[in-house]
């Protein structure tokens, strides 16, 4: 339905997909919105891509969004943001992807997914107290911090 | 776990949270894409009321279950699709005896088979069996519907059959649980050989008391929530009846036709798809796979439309569901060479079924497969492996082209299996084989855990589900008390060696049994391995090494690299290059 927004999150075995969606989840159930996710797991640890879905909205009835709808591709593997383009919306459509130089302000390169969330957080307009509370929650306890630094790095980031 | 806040669940959490709710005694199943994170979520809340575990395969889970049941306890057994076929012996008996505590048994279907060998619809068994058959649609009906399924499980006095798909299970969405049941979990079995017996005299009249209960529970559906009218039947030109998650699609895409949602799907509720029919003027009938409500619907002599028959493969999405409302045809897929090439599944690097397979292709064996990550097998490069079929089928397939084909042939073939699909389905396989005197060879690449479903838990590995040390049965006992007299273990990083013994048992006259134990990669992740890199200077750029198919290897200029952060060290690669241009790495 046209009052449902829709997340594509897209990478490789091991990159977070996963884990970077259910931050995202966290965040917008917090934020009172019907949400749904959905993914396809049982061969990404065996080098596949991985692709995720986030919806949300005041009613999402489908876990998967329908073609080219994406208001968002969030791309944590160059070659899979490629792949995925196809599906961002034609006119209202966003790719979401840590430029080198956003990664070069990283300590770590595993906070890219962080980054790009804080990339898409600038279009949904949650305070970043709910962002920060949902990593604080769903990374592991030795790298929260630096995921924070890492989201807050993409929040500020301009092209 | 008895948060009554908003959770945001996949549908096997909610699944396995709602049969906690129901104050459920055990939960067992067999590992199997899509279901298997039931039974771990169950495991994993700790509860020492809940007797959690992994059978050895379905039929054996749910005769455990049966058992469970029969004494009264409320019983959760889970399985994929295809795990049904495994435990249809019990489960078409077990309609006629019904059970007295509540067993609700998942079968956790995968349209498109997105990790399966086919993509049976296995609403036909609800048919088959005579069960009742629930279809959730979301994370929300997940449990709900589990709870009622426990409940009307015990109404009626029988399994009730639970149908997530793929997009249900996998899928997470908002859950409001309710209180939890307070059930004294205290059972006494109690002898009921009328009942329970199933000897012809007993079984005659058990199955007319099922045909009673199927007559009451067509009743029970016809005025079930489960099936409900969405939307202004009244005045619409055309209605649709759908369930499962393709009642969300036509809801996605069509939020105005009236839909009738049918959460029962056996019995069907003839009578209110009959009165929606005639309230709609129309009915068009959107489902997954075969046209199962459709048929019945238009048995019952209920006029009724239903989708193009391309849409019986594979699973419907929002688009599909579209074309299906515009009486269309399914959509041809369209090549998009400006796209990246796709990325299929692989074995991991240093996984040591490549090793097994790098020999099995340089002796150029004919290979009977199994359902496992050793499938992969048969993708290019390796590209050695000659049938797949279901659990245990490698044995049976060896034993039968050995008995047909000729000598010469009959020697050069063998079969592989992984150890917990051994356990699951190869016993019976290795009797045939000992008692009908074959020759030929098995190899049981004994990863040590059930890998391509995420590394569960089996007789083999010492552990039980909830964690707990077991006896760690070695599958090379196995077979010597099956009766081979020739079983050897070796580790497949081992090549020369594993060489010798496979030459070794195609050659001899005897049963033979080669145990190839290493263990899975993602139990070792992280421990010390050795490195190997590429020589430039002598490396002739031939490719040898690249067609073993190990991710950690590209073509870089004018020869290949190894990409050290992948290599897992297993040494595959240096051995099959002539010209020793890849060493190991001094730690």
């Amino acid at each position: 339905m046209s009052d449902t927004v829709n997340v594509l999150i897209v990478g490789v075995g091991g990159q977070g997909v996963l884990r970077t969606s259910q931050v995202l989840a966290d965040v917008l159930v917090g934020a009172g919105h019907d949400v749904k996710q959905s993914e396809v797991h049982g061969m990404s640890q065996r080098g596949g891509s991985v692709v995720s879905q986030v919806r949300f909205g005041p009613q999402v009835h489908s876990p998967l969004a329908p073609e080219g709808a994406a208001h968002y591709v969030i791309a944590l593997d160059e070659a899979e943001g490629r792949r995925a383009a196809p599906q961002l919306h034609t006119e209202s459509g966003t790719l979401i992807d840590v430029p080198p130089k956003l990664l070069e302000q990283l300590a770590d390169p595993r906070g890219r997914n962080m980054a790009a969330l804080g990339r898409l957080s600038r279009h949904l307009g949650i305070p970043s107290q709910a962002w920060h509370e949902a990593i604080r929650h769903r990374m592991p306890a030795r790298s929260i911090e630096a995921n924070i630094a890492a989201f807050g790095a993409g929040a500020l980031f301009d092209d | 776990m008895t948060d009554s806040a908003k959770l945001f669940l996949y549908g096997n959490e909610a699944v396995a949270l709602a049969a906690a709710h129901a104050g459920v005694k055990m939960g067992t199943g067999y590992p199997g894409t899509p279901s298997t994170e039931i039974l771990e979520t169950l495991a994993g809340f700790g509860d020492p009321a809940i007797v959690a575990r992994w059978a050895p395969n379905e039929k054996v889970a749910l005769e455990v279950g049966l058992g469970a049941a029969f004494a009264g306890a409320r019983t959760l057994v889970t399985m994929k699709h295809v795990g049904v076929n495994v435990a249809a012996d019990p489960l078409f008996t077990a309609a006629y005896t019904g059970v007295r505590g509540g067993l609700v048994l998942v079968t956790a279907d995968d349209p498109a088979m997105h990790s399966s060998q086919n993509e049976q619809d296995n609403r036909h068994y609800a048919e088959a069996a005579g069960l009742p058959m629930l279809e959730p649609a979301s994370s929300q009906e997940a449990y709900d519907f589990t709870r009622l399924a426990f409940e009307l499980s015990e109404r009626y006095e029988t399994i009730v059959l639970l149908r997530p798909t793929t997009r249900t299970c996998h899928s997470k969405g908002i859950v409001t649980p309710r209180a939890p049941d307070a059930i004294e979990r205290r059972y006494v079995f109690e002898r009921d050989i009328p009942r329970l017996v199933m000897v012809p005299g007993n079984a005659r009249k058990r199955h007319k008391a099922l045909e009673a209960k199927l007559e009451e529970l067509a009743a029970c559906s016809n005025a079930s929530e489960l099936n409900v009218c969405v939307g202004e039947a009244k005045g619409a030109s055309i209605g649709v009846v759908a369930s499962g998650v393709a009642y969300q699609y036509v809801r996605e895409v069509a939020p105005d036709l009236p839909v009738l949602k049918v959460g029962m799907c056996w019995p069907l509720p003839l009578q209110r798809i009959a009165e929606f029919t005639k309230a709609v003027g129309e009915v068009l009938v959107v489902e997954e796979l075969s046209d199962f409500m459709l048929d019945h619907i238009r048995a019952a002599g209920i006029p009724a439309r239903g989708k193009h028959p391309s849409f019986r493969l594979g699973e419907l999405s929002p688009d599909r569901v579209e074309r299906i409302l515009a009486g269309k045809p399914a959509a041809e897929p369209k090549p998009r060479e400006d796209l990246p090439p796709p990325r299929p599944p692989v074995l991991c690097p240093g996984c040591g079924h490549r090793s097994v397979f790098a020999i099995l292709k340089k002796l150029k064996l004919t290979v009977t497969g199994d359902i496992g990550c050793y499938t992969l097998g048969a993708l290019p490069p390796l590209a050695n492996l000659d049938t797949c079929i279901c659990m245990g089928a490698s044995i049976g397939n060896a034993l039968g082209i050995e008995r047909v084909v000729e000598p010469e042939q009959a020697r050069r073939v063998v079969a592989v299996i992984g150890d917990s699909t051994f356990f699951h389905s190869g016993l019976t396989g290795v009797l045939d084989a000992v008692y009908n005197g074959s020759s030929g060879t098995l190899l049981i690449l004994d990863n040590r855990t059930t890998a391509m479903t995420g590394g569960q838990a089996h007789p083999g590995t010492g552990k039980r589900l909830d964690g707990a040390d077991a006896p760690a049965i070695d599958p090379a006992d196995v077979c010597r008390g099956l009766g081979v007299r020739d079983v050897k273990v070796v580790d497949p990083y081992d090549r020369a060696a594993l060489e010798q013994m496979l030459n070794e048992s195609l050659a001899n006259d005897a049963f033979s049994v080669i145990v190839c134990r290493h263990p899975c990669l993602l139990l070792t992740r992280g421990e010390k391995r050795d490195l190997y890199r590429v020589e430039p200077q002598v490396c002739k750029d031939c490719g040898a090494c690249l067609r073993v198919g190990c991710p950690a290897l590209c073509q870089a200029e004018g020869h290949v690299e190894i990409l050290t952060a992948y290599c897992a060290g297993c040494g595959l690669c240096a051995d099959v290059c002539k010209f020793g241009a890849i060493v190991k790495v001094d730690a």
